[in-house]
């Protein structure tokens, strides 16, 4: 009995056995259809074992729209317990717990594989190649995320939620503070995922620099694929360092090393230095796919090419690097002198200056554009004001000394959401109307959708502005309640009601999906909003292989001069197609993380040997395997284009 | 014949050896602390660098470019990392 202790949740609710009840249930339930209506089979070999990227990208896409609802449940309340001072709905321990899920499942299993998703999707189709560099290892990626999220999400029904912040700073998060074990989800979740997408990183260098359509140099490249090869550097030199992070604290944690604690030559604020030397470029990691979306949706709605293309890129080389040396403006109160906090300062403003430039380029492309206000614009056009606002008062925090008072106070809430909602949230809801077609074969509904950007844009708006007051007034974050006499009861309610707005807004976009998919018409053009870059060269829904025959590029809008100065860009004649296997074996290796992660979890450690020995035995099936891939026949492709609606040159 | 005498390997694995032995020395031999890390860090790193260019063929391939441009721009980002780290935590300080 005494070995089942540990798997108790330490501080219970009613909710949270209400949510046991509904987890097992809806785990129940999916068994039973999916063996009701005989779909284990397709399950496995037409999704579980994929190593196709639309496929794995739909895959991150669906993760990240639940992690986007699990968060969501997690903000409203939050907002709720504050709306009114001196409410109980939640304790402070609940309270402590639904801040730091919130925060770590919108940033790492939200909003990460949202920009995943795309990426995914949409670089191999902008530079003609037919899937990513190492679909394989592609496959692997998406598991280890999916595996780290999960075990991430039932720390509150097994064990208990880590309750030490999405920054999890030591000494808090250590031992003596936090003695459940929800801090040890937290470091080993993380690092699961983390491995996955350190994986995405390599696997899209190599896919941009390697698999371009003859003709397509870098300077002639689709600016969402310059921002996603921007992107995974950073991924590439910053995951690293969360890696090393992350193990030093497990070891912390589970064996009883010192280096984040406060005695005997440990250093607690190591950890805060290592997690920011990560998490300021995770910021932009997560901001600069954004920008490559509105780079996309702005030209194609505005109907002129983007204004500025170098500037654009040499604005996002010049982030890759600015953006590993601001990190310790998230710590100016830690103690270092003025002249540390001085360079640092100096430092973070620098790197408004090209989040500036690209303003101005949006702004100029709109200029004169014939502008088109459908679904994906209006996110965009509702994204640069209300983004800057976000930047302004990002750079007013840069002001170390200002900071000692914006710090940890509500401003800088309302700051990061202010720039993490219309960046990150609205470029991928633009980001997924736009590609819709193209990922499903159908638009989403216009009406519906453009009332859901209304209402997600002016939520916002609602929901933190008025922090930016409060903040000033004195308000902390991450309190779970404040008298009535502080007077911050009104503004809270206010906040309220506008995180009320997004979450319907949230809804009226689910039931879009539904509606269109029910009523939608799927008699659509392969390129239904007129754009301009390679994806759209291919039929909607995208056949396997991508392209029959391989684009030939030779201007920045190579499709844009097909369509209308009649460039071609179809050359050549079908040839048989090289196409990579199928493998179970990713997801059967994330799987055994899983179980290694969970026993790590829980000290039990009998099952992490079993698990890890699992774990190298597939690493070692992988390196004898002998897997050539397949060829697909002329016939097969001429059969399946004309079905798809004739050759498309 | 000259061409097919693999020397630029072979001096290569003689000074990775070197360069081993020579880190194993701080080991068995009795250096201060800053000495004996003085060393380890310098052989270290000529190691890694010796590795990457004539064993792992970085440079050999037209790749070269992307190549060493990630190389140097690991390497830019780790000092500033590392300066960073202490002038924060170490000298910068109060
Ligand atoms: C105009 C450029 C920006 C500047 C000058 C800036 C500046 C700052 C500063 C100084 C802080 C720390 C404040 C404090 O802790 O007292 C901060 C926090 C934060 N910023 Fe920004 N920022 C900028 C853009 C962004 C972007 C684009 C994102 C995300 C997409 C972002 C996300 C965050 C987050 C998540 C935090 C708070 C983390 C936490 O403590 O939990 N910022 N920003
Ligand atoms: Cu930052």
């Amino acid at each position: 009995m005494e070995f089942f202790e540990r798997f108790a949740i330490p501080h219970p609710s009613p909710a949270i056995y209400a949510s046991m009840v509904a987890i097992g249930l809806t785990v129940i339930a999916i068994i039973v259809g999916l063996t009701y209506f005989k779909k284990w089979g397709y399950l496995w070999r037409e999704w579980i074992t994929t190593v196709d990227h639309k496929r794995i990208g739909i895959m991150y896409l669906i993760s990240a729209l639940l992690m986007l609802f699990r968060g969501g449940v997690d903000a409203i309340m939050m907002r709720a317990q504050l709306a009114v001072p001196e409410n109980t709905l939640l304790d402070s321990q609940h309270y402590n717990e639904i801040f730091s899920t919130h925060g770590v499942v919108m940033i790492i299993f939200m909003a990460m594989p949202f920009i995943i998703a795309l990426m995914n999707y949409i670089v191999p189709l902008q530079i003609g190649a037919r899937d990513v560099a190492f679909p394989r290892l592609n496959a692997l990626s998406f598991w280890l995320f999916f595996m780290g999220a999960m075990l991430f999400n039932i720390s509150f029904v097994i064990g208990g939620s880590p309750d030490a912040g999405w920054t999890s700073y030591f000494p808090l998060a250590g031992n003596e503070f936090s003695k459940s074990v929800g801090t040890n989800y937290y470091m080993i979740a993380i690092q699961i995922a983390g491995l996955g997408t350190l994986m995405t990183g390599i696997n899209f260098i190599a896919t941009i620099l390697k698999m371009r359509a003859p003709g397509m140099t870098l300077m002639k490249m689709p600016m969402f694929t310059w921002s996603a090869l921007i992107t995974n550097i950073i991924i590439v030199f910053a995951f690293p360092v969360l890696t090393v992070a992350l193990a030093m604290g497990t070891m912390d944690r589970l064996f009883a090393t010192h280096f984040f604690t406060t005695g005997n030559g440990g250093m607690d604020m190591l950890w805060a230095n290592l997690f920011w030397v990560w998490g300021h470029p995770e910021v932009y990691i997560l901001i600069l796919p954004a920008f490559g979306v509105y780079s996309e949706v702005i030209p194609t709605f505005a109907r002129r090419n983007l204004y500025g293309y170098r500037s654009m890129v040499w604005s996002m080389v010049i982030i890759c690097l600015l953006s590993f040396l601001v990190w310790v403006h998230h710590f100016f109160t830690m103690g270092q002198g003025a002249l540390v906090n001085s360079i640092f300062s100096i430092t973070t403003m620098a790197i408004a200056v090209p989040t500036g430039i690209k303003i101005f380029n949006w702004l100029f492309t709109l200029w004169k554009g014939k502008i088109r206000i459908t679904t994906p614009m209006l996110y965009s056009l509702l994204f640069i004001p209300i983004f800057t606002i976000g930047g302004v008062t990002g750079v007013m925090l840069a002001m170390s000394a200002a900071d000692y008072q914006y710090h940890n106070t509500m401003f800088l809430v309302a700051h990061f959401h202010l720039v993490i909602i219309p960046g990150v949230v609205f470029a991928m809801l633009a980001g997924l109307t736009y590609w819709w077609p193209k990922m499903f074969g159908f638009m989403l509904n216009e009406r519906i959708g453009k009332w859901a950007a209304w209402l997600i844009g002016i939520g916002t708006c609602v929901a933190f502005f008025p922090m930016f007051i409060s903040g000033l007034d004195g308000q902390a974050r991450r309190m779970f309640t404040y008298s009535e006499a502080t007077g911050f009861g009104i503004w809270n309610m206010i906040a309220f009601f506008g995180a009320i707005m997004l979450a319907v807004g949230f809804v009226l976009i689910v039931y879009n999906i539904y509606y269109s998919t029910r009523y939608a018409s799927r008699d659509i053009p392969a390129d239904p909003w007129d754009a301009r870059s390679l994806e759209w060269a291919t039929h909607s829904p995208v056949p396997e292989y991508n392209f029959a025959i391989t684009p030939d590029v030779n201007s920045r809008d190579a499709f844009w001069n097909h369509k209308k100065n009649n460039q071609k860009l179809f050359k050549g004649d079908y040839q048989e197609i090289h196409m990579p296997n199928n493998s179970g074996v990713p997801f059967i290796m994330s799987a055994l993380f899983f179980v290694f992660g969970f026993a790590m979890v829980f000290s039990v450690w009998i099952l992490a040997i079993i698990s890890a020995i699992g774990i190298f035995a597939c690493m070692g099936h992988r390196s004898l395997e002998k897997d050539h891939g397949h060829h697909l026949s002329v016939d097969h492709i001429k059969e399946t284009e004309e079905k798809l609606g004739g050759a498309n040159s | 014949m000259k061409e097919l005498f693999p020397r630029k390997q072979l001096l290569g694995f003689v000074s990775s050896l070197i360069l081993t032995i020579v880190a194993l020395l701080v080991y068995f031999l009795d250096f201060s602390f800053t000495v004996g890390l003085t060393i380890l860090l310098i052989t270290a790193f000529t190691q890694a660098a010796l590795q990457l260019v004539v064993f792992m063929h970085a440079g050999e391939t037209k790749d070269r470019g992307a190549i060493y441009t990630n190389i140097y721009y690991g390497i830019i980002i780790a000092l500033l990392t590392i300066f960073g780290s202490l002038l924060a935590l170490a000298w910068g300080y109060v």
